[in-house]
């Protein structure tokens, strides 16, 4: 039962003291680390910033970085829209598991999940053993690195669609299949304009976890300078290294990409809204 | 219904690919981690779960974790009503900054909340004189368990809050309960569903939680070690047999923590529907 509209109120004055609370934990909690990372990473100076920016084993770093989440977002992003066509358009036997298995991940800390990939493809493992035999190298590698990356941001794109595409039903797919319409031109002319943008949000979320794991990506990766380490990997090292300031700057780019996804989330949210209401 | 009975197209070709990514990409390695650790003897594994170093481990990881799920459940709550419910200046800022944990790379939150709970830190300096030291110590382990899952329980209470009818905490005003009883009788049962459930599901990631705890415990061996690291200190010393016995034992653990919650959330349905 729903009984009413907006419950937003003016509040009391006794409410202020829980707002005021509130306010005073989200500044120490999430204001002032953001602060810290931007005055930390510029505490000696801009051109110390730049340098540390234009360290060839940061730039490396960023290099890595940007191609593990090129190669990750595109295929979770088909094969989470074709997950959530099939969970949500579809009823099977199985159904249940197959949504068990999407969520997965979520239950797997990190460290187990490199821990998954290092079993499998690592030198003693079962299809490491084979990739080896014939020159391929996927652990302390690049290919290691994107495959746990995948793994832990499987669930995103399917996870933002399939809530989304249940409240949206299929009758209008449905009319469109009677009206004579194929697979593709369904999916591009009236499933693809209903969930765009939970679609982009979808990627924007892949493309953030992408660009920061570090649990499951420093088990993987051999951390091997200027090779196979990314950025959130240079945070630690350079930290290791007693150089906060370039561990703060490398936070600062990786902060920024964060403020960005929370930005576009706001965004993408109220125009998935406006679209649903049309 | 079965699949092939709908009109829509790319039944097969969906569910085929569907299943065969999550095949590869999830079934697959957790398959493996789970023969993996169902070849070790039992003589071994009584072996690993004796080491009191990693008895420790497990300690501090399960204390921590549940403090942080209990500071969540309190802050989360407090939050999520703030937000819901009252209309102030920057309520839409606060809302969208909720998110932020989720978003920003969880090493880039451990090295930053050390940095500003160290004793010379922005905050950590007004604690220290007090005696109260946060990082590396336990307390920041908390800290950085708290902060990762923080999301968890704000985001399942916000819609059950939104949901929430003000006439029954009014019409109990008008009836003469007082302040706590208002939110111990009328405002607290409906919430308690979704409130146990971000509640867990914080538990969880806390329990995995590496990235954020490892640059704030100071990783002492026996005192602020956690889990993660002891699978991760294990991996670097190739016993991959230790890493995976505590690695499947900490998976155990998680899917136990999710199915009492799916148990829950069905209880609490049949009542409500009752």
């Amino acid at each position: 039962m729903r009984i009413s509209h907006s419950h937003l109120r003016r509040p009391s004055k006794s409410a202020w003291l829980l707002i005021g609370t509130g306010l005073l934990c989200v500044l120490l909690l999430l204001v002032l680390p953001l602060i810290l990372i931007v005055v930390s990473a510029f505490s000696s100076g801009w051109k110390l910033f730049v340098r540390n920016l234009l360290d060839a084993d940061m730039l490396a770093a960023i290099r890595l970085t940007l191609w593990v989440a090129l190669l990750t977002v595109p295929v979770n992003l088909v094969f989470g829209t074709l997950t959530a066509w099939c969970v949500t358009r579809f009823e099977f036997f199985g159904k249940k598991l197959l949504l068990a298995l999407v969520d997965t991940p979520y239950a797997i800390s990190p460290v187990v999940a490199g821990l998954c990939y290092l079993l499998l493809y690592g030198n003693q493992g079962w299809l490491g053993s084979w990739l080896d035999a014939h020159g391929i190298q996927v652990m302390f590698a690049w290919p290691g690195i994107v495959l746990v990356t995948i793994f832990v941001t499987s669930p995103y794109v399917a996870r933002e669609l399939i809530p989304l595409m249940q409240v949206q039903g299929s009758q209008e797919e449905e009319a469109a299949v009677l009206l004579g319409a194929g697979g593709w031109t369904l999916f591009r002319r009236i499933t693809l304009p209903n969930i765009q943008w939970a679609l982009i949000y979808g990627t924007v979320l892949t493309t953030a976890r992408a660009v920061g794991e570090f649990g499951s990506v420093a088990v993987v990766s051999g951390s091997i300078r200027g090779q196979t380490n990314t950025l959130a990997l240079q945070v630690q090292l350079l930290q290791q290294d007693y150089n906060a300031v370039g561990a703060f700057t490398a936070s600062l780019l990786l902060a920024c990409i964060a403020l960005l996804t929370l930005f576009l989330k706001v965004l993408l949210e109220y125009r998935q809204r406006k679209a649903l209401k049309v | 219904m079965n699949g092939s009975h709908s009109v829509l197209p790319g039944f097969r070709l969906s569910l085929g690919l569907g299943v065969l990514y999550l095949s590869l990409i999830v079934l697959l390695p957790a398959t493996t981690l789970v023969l993996q650790a169902s070849q070790i003897r039992w003589s071994e594994l009584v072996f690993y779960f004796t080491d009191p170093r990693l008895l420790a481990a497990i300690r501090v990881t399960f204390l921590a974790a549940i403090c942080a799920s209990l500071s969540n459940a309190v802050l989360g709550l407090l939050l999520a009503w703030i937000i819901s419910r009252y209309e102030f200046p920057g309520r839409r800022f606060v809302d969208t900054l909720i998110d932020l944990p989720f978003a920003l790379p969880t090493a880039v939150a451990g090295l930053t909340l050390s940095a500003l709970f160290a004793k010379n830190g922005w905050i950590g300096q007004w604690l220290a004189p007090l005696g109260f030291e946060v990082s590396y110590g336990f307390v920041g382990i908390v800290l950085a368990m708290t902060f990762t899952s923080l999301p968890f329980v704000v985001r399942t209470l916000q819609p059950v809050i939104e949901d929430l009818a003000p006439e029954y905490e009014e019409a109990a005003e008008c009836l003469g309960a007082t302040r706590w009883q208002i939110f111990y009788r009328i405002i607290l049962p409906p919430l308690m569903p979704a409130l146990s459930i971000g509640s867990a599901l914080a538990l969880v990631r806390s329990l995995g939680e590496f990235g954020a705890v490892i640059f704030i415990a100071g990783n002492k061996p026996f005192e602020t070690e956690v889990v993660s690291l002891m699978i991760f200190t294990y991996i670097g010393e190739y016993a991959y047999e230790a890493a995976s016995a505590v690695a499947f034992f900490l998976l155990l653990t998680s899917l136990l923590i999710l199915l009492i919650v799916q148990l829950l959330q069905r209880r609490y349905r049949a009542r409500g529907a009752a």
